[in-house]
């Protein structure tokens, strides 16, 4: 049976090249970088010549950027970093954080974490109905304790896009506004820093980390052709940032533990290959699939702005038809995709994301979102809406709402 | 293939049994809420037949109310269609006195097991019934 994959915001199958590039540095270049000798000195070249890739394609030093295990643990240590420098014995006020009401679990929870253990104040500014996050919300939320705002670049659920450059101009217009400076509590920090989760945005959207105006930004190798369990964080010089994860003095001291040297070559050829022309095509196959599902199955809902929207996200709900249903239905025919209903989640609370942009739960529950890639082709789409169509029309027909 | 769910679920989710209305239903049930996703809705007839004889012995009537048909709607996940399919195979033809006495996790155990998160749709199948059951009874007293 062909297998159809439509899932690419989940992960991506690596690249050849990546995996070419990989290869020596499982058996043959074997050595700890930590190491003085030939074999450590061969995997720190590699190691050094991988940060290079990434800050090449970032647009910033080298030094400024953090190997990680992948996009959770580089947001973790963006919000624990910062939160973990502040001198708790002088502080006058809880440190305070701005992010979005859907942003990825790993922003999320960890929010939610120092919350609970006294941490930090949280504000969870909540996007519109089209799934973005307004400037000025942000800018009203800020307070003279805040000390990070975390705004995602593009959300993995909806595909929206956010104005992360200008939520990163806002911010240095707000820091030099001379009223704000008189009020800001100092005995927390004299800036406001601005984290972006980019994990779904590095494949498709400008990361230049100069123009977005972002002090940190996260992203995730397996996301674009590179291999799972690899990361990383920039962090611009200057950010006041500990390490959560201590041991030897690897990363500069940011972040302990014998790096994984393969995974670290893989996301750095993974990420010198990304280019735009791949955003031009599925841009045009994404515009395909949206028009050919709302021409052939009436009362569908596109979840999200149409405008603002990832090249590769289709997201949409499917009234009177139950998310998992459709997915397994999909899945028998082979063809693979996700959702953000309860029963697909394993939580049985709906999507959070679509929650935050107003969905009533049975948008949420027949919701599926398809992510295109590099092996998507017109015909795979064509192919996937007329399966849809039948499976939408005999699960409406078992339903007991949907009877015209 | 799929993991999650045994042959069996496998089985009625892609041929449920009994899906559809009765338009002239002696009872109706519907069970579950849009918040968590997951809605069935149950159509009985109920019939009457003489009591087999080796049981008229402690009986005091000799003929006993049975669900003479039974069809079910479901908006809901794989666990929910399989569940409340097989709920209906397993209650058509059955006394109302024995398909009151059948508790989800006798349909939970005719499906072949229902991984843990997904037991609480077999639960809405069996309160389905009940509550068709008891709309009938209603009706009947009016």
């Amino acid at each position: 049976m062909k297998k159809i994959y439509m899932d690419y915001a989940a992960t991506s199958p690596i690249k050849p090249e990546v995996l070419a590039a990989m290869k020596p540095y499982f058996s043959q270049k074997f050595g700890n970088s930590s190491s003085i000798h030939s074999f450590g000195r061969e995997a720190r070249a590699a190691i050094d010549k991988a940060r290079t890739q990434v800050a090449k394609f970032l647009n910033c030093l080298p030094e400024e950027i953090i190997f990680t295990s992948g996009g959770t643990e580089s947001d973790n240590l963006a919000i624990r970093g910062i939160i973990k420098t502040l001198k708790h014995s002088n502080i006058k006020t809880k440190p305070h954080i701005i992010t979005s009401a859907f942003e990825h679990h790993a922003i999320l929870h960890t929010c939610q974490d120092l919350e609970k253990q006294g941490l930090a104040e949280v504000t969870y500014v909540r996007p519109d109905r089209e799934g973005i996050i307004s400037v000025e919300d942000v800018k009203k939320a800020i307070k003279p304790n805040t000390v990070l705002v975390s705004i995602m670049y593009v959300n993995n659920e909806i595909g929206t896009v956010q104005p992360v450059g200008d939520i990163g101009e806002m911010i240095r217009r707000w820091a030099i506004d001379a009223s704000k400076i008189r009020n800001r509590d100092y005995s927390l920090m004299s800036n406001v820093y601005f984290h972006t989760d980019a994990v779904q945005a590095i494949e498709y959207f400008d990361c230049d980390v100069r123009k977005l105006g972002v002090d940190m930004l996260s992203l995730s190798a397996h996301k674009f052709g590179g291999p799972k369990g690899m990361g990383a964080l920039y962090v611009k010089i200057g950010t006041p940032i500990a390490s959560i994860q201590t041991g030897g003095a690897q990363e500069s001291n940011h972040r302990a533990g014998t790096e994984n040297v393969a995974g670290i070559v893989g996301l750095g050829k993974a990420i010198s290959l990304i280019n735009a022309s791949t955003r031009q095509r599925l841009t045009k196959l994404r515009d395909y699939f949206i028009n050919k599902i709302q021409k052939n199955i009436p009362d569908v809902i596109l979840n999200g702005s149409k405008k603002f929207r990832s090249p590769n996200n289709v997201n949409f709900s499917f009234l009177g038809a139950e998310g998992e249903s459709i997915l397994l239905n999909l899945d028998l025919l082979g063809i693979a995709a996700s959702s953000g209903s309860a029963c697909a989640s394993g939580s049985l609370a709906p999507s959070h994301v679509l929650s935050a942009i107003g969905c009533m739960p049975g948008e949420s529950h027949s919701a599926v979102r398809f992510t295109l890639g590099e092996k998507t082709s017109k015909q795979e789409i064509d192919y996937v809406v007329k399966n849809l169509v039948n499976i939408i029309k005999k699960l409406r027909k078992m339903s007991p709402y949907f009877h015209k | 293939m799929f993991d999650l769910y045994s042959k069996k679920v496998m089985k009625y989710f892609m041929h449920p049994k009994n899906i559809g209305v009765i338009k002239d239903a002696d009872g109706v049930g519907t069970v579950g809420n849009p918040r968590c996703g997951d809605v069935m809705k149950l159509y009985i007839k109920i019939g009457r037949r003489p009591i087999l004889k080796s049981r008229v012995k402690s009986l005091k009537s000799k003929a006993e109310e049975y669900i003479k048909d039974i069809k079910v709607q479901t908006l809901g996940c794989g666990a929910a269609i399989a569940s409340s399919s097989v709920l209906t195979e397993m209650v058509k033809g059955k006394s109302l006195s024995d398909a009151l006495r059948l508790s989800n996790k006798e349909v939970a155990k005719e499906l072949g097991g229902l991984p843990p998160i997904k037991l609480h749709c077999s639960v809405l199948a069996e309160e389905g019934l009940k509550k068709a059951i008891d709309d009938y009874k209603k009706k009947k007293q009016n």
